[in-house]
């Protein structure tokens, strides 16, 4: 994993479609989604409702992130400055292995071999933890969902929740055979209620936070002006990370920056209510640099960069940089709720994936996400930084048929109607004509298109060309109720409700 | 070229469609958002979302802080209770407590074995009940409410503001923060909210000054 180390995509991951299809007929992962992102739904509707000016809150926050990517070069030397008055120190890391070298470096600097770790995106991004193992350094993530993954050598499922896929018997088995290959062993008498699971972890980790000297985070937040850093939780593991080790090493992507102190009354108020449903979470920590006789005494910030840049450069597509890691989008959608997170082959799955992930990695690595999607947009209204993300998958979805076309020299109709489809967005019903056309289009090129069942099979040629379906994502998905009534899966159909 | 150098590069070149003569001020962020979603009665919205969180709330006038302290530290029999420096004489509980004050540091195994935490904070917010601690007099270091599995905090009704816009701009961001709303808990099972997992299991609060007919709010478990 040294060298591009990177788990944006994950390395011999099928494409979209050949991921999703065995999870469609999962029923287990389906109820187990399907529950979560219910329950989930509603408290989030039910906190932001209370708001009167939630809309004013989500303009303001979209304003904000904008202005701060717009001056992203100022406002990064600024957050430098700060964080280094403050005692702190920072690293640019240009690309995923450089995060990790870094990262490795500091903690081998410390005489240590072990780091606590507070659920970050970003570190998965990077596959810090492998690169940590092949440096001899043990990593032990605190979150309870990412212990879960962690144990069961599983990969996360969501950004918030990312051990979602697993109901509680699981998590139990897994905990009971795990737990003591990496410390203190699950009691003999495991009950698999949530309340004992949770205990469970407690005693498991206490001894891991008690002993650290280290710690990794991510961040939610950093303030140019003040070098002020916020993490938002809810377990208190990662008040122990930030609080008990003598060293903090905090990893973040380049466009988490708010300009000043007081933008984060925007954002602690859509945060918490967008990706628990809470009126606040339990536990948001904020430091600045170091405090004599407070914490650790020693931090250090890696700025990464890992395509963010290249995301940046594309003025349509930046807007996916805006993206506060709250899950609301992927807790709505509804092609995330049948195929769970794991089809997107990515560590940041659902809408906010399906447009991240191409633009971090380059389409061309990850052609069939911009087609995941039934563009109904559930997301866009659910952001609560107002991320277009359907127009951004039409704009990526043009991209990936032009580099196709490039790549065969191959005039496409789809790359025609894909590049109009951003106007014709605005309207279902015009939209619906474009994507026909486009696979009429396809047709009529003489590209042969399986029809077996609904889209799904002509998007498995989509990382190479994407042959466009001779019916539309859209149009199946609607014949089909979603995958539950495709004549050609009579599971499927008996599963249905 | 140095990676700073180098990223520094990359974002310019990004944003080449920027104006060179645009300046961070001329995007504008309309901010008609509310300052606050609480109008009156504070307290009383504070402490019954705090109550919400499954904490408890206990609120008396200033005479009756040391006795409310007293019977919620005694309902478990709690003997070892940390005190930070500064809390308030008039706050403090009467009776036979062994008090673990932070001079010299405690220990994280002394901390660990305490049996709870007695503390002020730097102030309350009513719309997310929601209490901010800034390491202040009477609340010491962030590890003091942090290992304790008990953990009281006693605010004046004074200190509570009406939400998150306001609070901001009374802290200050050179201290460390944190915001406490409810004990700690996950919902990482299922989506299930179970209360305590690292943080303090449980989290009363002593709510004192006139703040109406709320007495006491909140499920003891
Ligand atoms: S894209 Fe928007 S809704 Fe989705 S995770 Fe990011 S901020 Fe949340």
């Amino acid at each position: 994993m040294t060298g591009s180390g990177t788990n944006v995509v994950w390395l011999g991951s099928p494409s979209f479609p050949e991921a999703a299809r065995p999870l469609l007929k999962d029923e287990q992962l389906r109820g187990n989604l399907r529950r979560a992102t219910t329950t989930i739904r509603e408290r989030r509707l039910a906190v932001t409702g209370e708001l009167d000016d939630w809309e004013e809150l989500r303009t303001a926050g979209e304003a904000l992130k904008r202005r701060t990517l717009r001056h992203l070069d100022r406002y990064l030397e600024q957050l430098e400055e700060s964080v280094t008055r403050a005692g702190g120190q920072v690293h640019w890391a240009a690309d995923a292995a450089e995060a990790n070298r870094i990262v490795a470096d500091l903690v081998h600097a410390t005489g240590e071999r072990e780091v606590v770790k507070i659920k970050s995106m970003a570190t998965q991004e990077t596959g810090l933890n492998e690169a940590l193992a092949e440096a001899g350094i043990s990593a032990y993530e605190t979150d309870l969902a990412e212990l879960i993954v962690q144990l069961a050598d599983d990969r996360p499922s969501h950004i918030l929740v990312p051990a979602i896929h697993r109901n509680r018997a699981e998590i139990r088995e897994i905990f009971r055979t795990a737990m003591a290959r990496y410390g203190r062993p699950a009691p003999e008498d495991l009950s698999d209620e949530p309340k004992a699971l949770a205990e469970a972890a407690r005693l498991h980790l206490r001894e891991k936070f008690l002993r650290a000297k280290v710690a990794v985070s991510g961040a939610n937040f950093a303030v140019a002006e003040t070098g002020t850093v916020a993490v938002v939780e809810s377990e208190g593991n990662g008040r122990m990370c930030l609080t008990l080790p003598e060293t903090l090493i905090t990893v973040m992507g380049i466009e988490k920056l708010v300009p000043s102190f007081a933008d984060l009354e925007v954002f602690l108020q859509l945060l918490p209510r967008s990706s628990t449903g809470e009126r606040m979470n339990p536990y948001t920590s904020m430091w600045t640099g170091v405090t004599p006789g407070d914490g650790p005494r020693a931090f250090h910030l890696v700025l990464l960069d890992n395509g963010r840049t290249a995301t940046l450069a594309d003025r349509h597509g930046r807007q996916a940089l805006h993206c506060i890691r709250c899950s609301a989008c992927l807790n709505v959608c509804p092609v995330y709720e049948r195929t769970g997170g794991h089809a997107y082959g990515s560590v940041y799955p659902g809408p906010i994936g399906a447009v991240l992930t191409p633009q971090l990695v380059g389409v061309e690595n990850a052609a069939s996400l911009p087609f995941a999607s039934t563009l109904c947009g559930a997301c866009y209204d659910a952001c609560p930084v107002k991320i277009n993300i359907p127009e951004v998958l039409t704009h990526l979805r043009a991209e990936v048929v032009e580099a196709a076309r490039a790549r065969r020299r191959l005039p496409t109709a789809e790359a025609v109607v894909m590049k109009a489809a951003g106007s014709v967005l605005a309207s279902p019903a015009r939209l619906a004509a474009a994507q026909k056309a486009a696979s009429l289009g396809g047709r009529l090129l003489g590209h042969s298109v399986r029809r077996l069942p609904g889209p799904l099979s002509g998007w498995t040629d989509s990382r190479d060309l994407p042959v466009p379906p001779a019916e539309s994502f859209r149009a199946w998905w609607k014949r089909t109720d979603g995958g539950r009534q495709d004549e050609n899966d009579k599971k499927d159909q008996k599963e249905g409700t | 070229m140095s990676s700073r150098t180098e990223i520094l590069r990359r974002v310019r070149s990004a944003l080449a469609d920027v104006p060179r003569t645009e300046q961070p001020g001329d995007v504008a962020v309309p901010r008609a958002y509310r300052d606050s979603h609480v109008r009156g009665e504070e307290a009383a919205v504070f402490a019954e979302r705090v109550a919400y969180y499954r904490a408890r709330v206990v609120t008396c006038a200033p005479a009756g802080a040391p006795a409310a302290v007293a019977r919620l530290l005694g309902e478990r029999g709690a003997r070892r209770v940390v005190l930070p420096g500064g809390f308030p004489a008039d706050f403090l509980p009467p009776g036979e407590w062994s008090w673990l004050r932070d001079q010299p540091p405690l220990g994280v195994e002394e901390l660990d074995a305490a049996d709870a935490v007695l503390t002020t904070a730097a102030l309350g917010v009513a719309a997310t009940g929601t209490l901010v601690l800034d390491a202040g007099p009477g609340q010491g270091r962030r590890v003091l409410t942090l290992l304790p599995d008990h953990h009281i905090c006693v605010l004046r009704a004074e200190q509570i503001v009406g939400d998150v816009p306001e609070a901001l701009r009374l802290l200050d961001p050179y201290r460390p923060l944190t915001f406490v709303s409810g004990p700690s808990a996950t919902s990482d099972i299922e989506l299930n909210r179970v209360e305590g997992v690292h943080g303090p299991r449980r989290l009363d609060v002593v709510l004192v000054g006139e703040v109406g007919e709320i007495a006491e709010k909140g499920a003891s478990r």
